[in-house]
């Protein structure tokens, strides 16, 4: 399937759960949230939660700012 | 002296800093050290995924277990997508309440749009957040977000980056006068003297970036913040003199050797 993450087209393994997609990635940062099509998605669902066909998936974090 | 309390929280250091613009995170952690700060704030933004995994983030080096972490708005220029933020950055935070509301306009000024601040400030406490508001000198602002039940009101000092330090002192100390929640001076400060002013006016604290990550030595910059932000809070409270103007000798004038 495909979706967007951060904008950009991305391949995925159809069934893949949040906490797959994270893996994929290799996201080692402990500090982030997943939002899919403008819903955060909570850390505890990560597991659970399969990702679908077109989902707009953003990742996020903490950088410098004033 | 008593302390700065936000959120419950007691804070021994009334300077909070902001992490952007440091040259790498080393700086920024060393800054942070010197300028003993206790808050400090961050941006929230996408991941850069594919990135060096083995690179550190920011977060590794300013831990969430010395400082509390105040994630901002910065790039929101509606209430709409400066809510988004804040749910975004809770979840980041794993539950975090406190955050630092900014809704820009789009200027070249970077001025708080007033109008989506207060529509955000109140969607922002039915939905419990703790807001640290950013906004303009106006006292009659700065009253209506306190009255939306703001956790803390900080006007700027000028615009943003700009260091120019407190353009309008009497605005600032008008808002101070009227507020019963903390007012932190946020923005504008160019040097030590800009943040002791803010503090000799009343301010319960100063909040700043630029002009530490910017100056020529950070780390020294940042120290210096330290002490102006102490020497303007303590002469607040020792009460300065009432100018006058004529002048008052400090010497005595009896037992001169060339008197009579």
């Amino acid at each position: 399937m495909n979706i967007l993450l951060n904008n950009k087209p991305v391949r995925l393994f159809d069934g893949s759960t949040v906490k797959k997609l994270l893996e994929n990635k290799n996201i080692k940062n402990k500090y982030y949230a997943v939002e899919i099509n403008r819903k955060i998605i909570p850390k505890s669902d990560h597991e659970t939660y399969v990702i679908k066909d077109g989902d707009k998936i953003e990742i996020i974090t903490a950088i410098g700012g004033g | 002296m008593s302390k700065l309390i936000i959120n419950k929280k007691e804070y021994s250091s009334r300077l909070i800093l902001g992490t952007g613009k440091y040259k790498d995170f080393d700086e920024t952690k060393l800054s942070l050290e010197s300028s003993g700060c206790e808050m400090v704030t961050v941006a929230i933004r996408r991941m850069n995924i594919g990135q060096d995994h083995n690179s550190k983030n920011l977060l590794d080096y300013v831990s969430p277990d010395k400082y509390t972490i105040l994630p901002n708005t910065a790039g929101c220029y509606t209430a709409e997508d400066a809510v988004r933020t804040c749910e975004l950055a809770e979840e980041l935070l794993n539950g975090e309440k406190l955050i630092k509301l900014e809704v820009l306009s789009r200027s070249k000024t970077l001025f708080p749009d007033v109008v989506e601040t207060i529509k955000a400030a109140e969607i922002l406490v039915k939905k419990d957040f703790k807001v640290m508001v950013y906004t303009t000198d106006d006292p009659i602002v700065a009253k209506e977000l306190e009255k939306v039940g703001c956790e803390c009101v900080m006007p700027l000092g000028s615009a943003i980056g700009s260091g120019i330090g407190i353009i309008n002192e009497y605005n600032i100390k008008e808002i101070i006068e009227n507020a019963t929640v903390p007012i932190i001076v946020d923005a504008g400060v160019g040097t030590a003297s800009d943040a002791c002013i803010a503090m000799e006016l009343g301010c319960d604290g100063v909040l700043m970036n630029t002009a530490i990550a910017c100056a020529k030595e950070p780390i020294k910059m940042a120290s210096a913040m330290k002490y102006a932000v102490i020497a303007g809070r303590e002469a607040l409270l020792a009460g300065r003199i009432v100018k006058k103007q004529s002048g008052s000798a400090s010497s005595p004038k009896a037992g001169l050797v060339t008197g009579d």
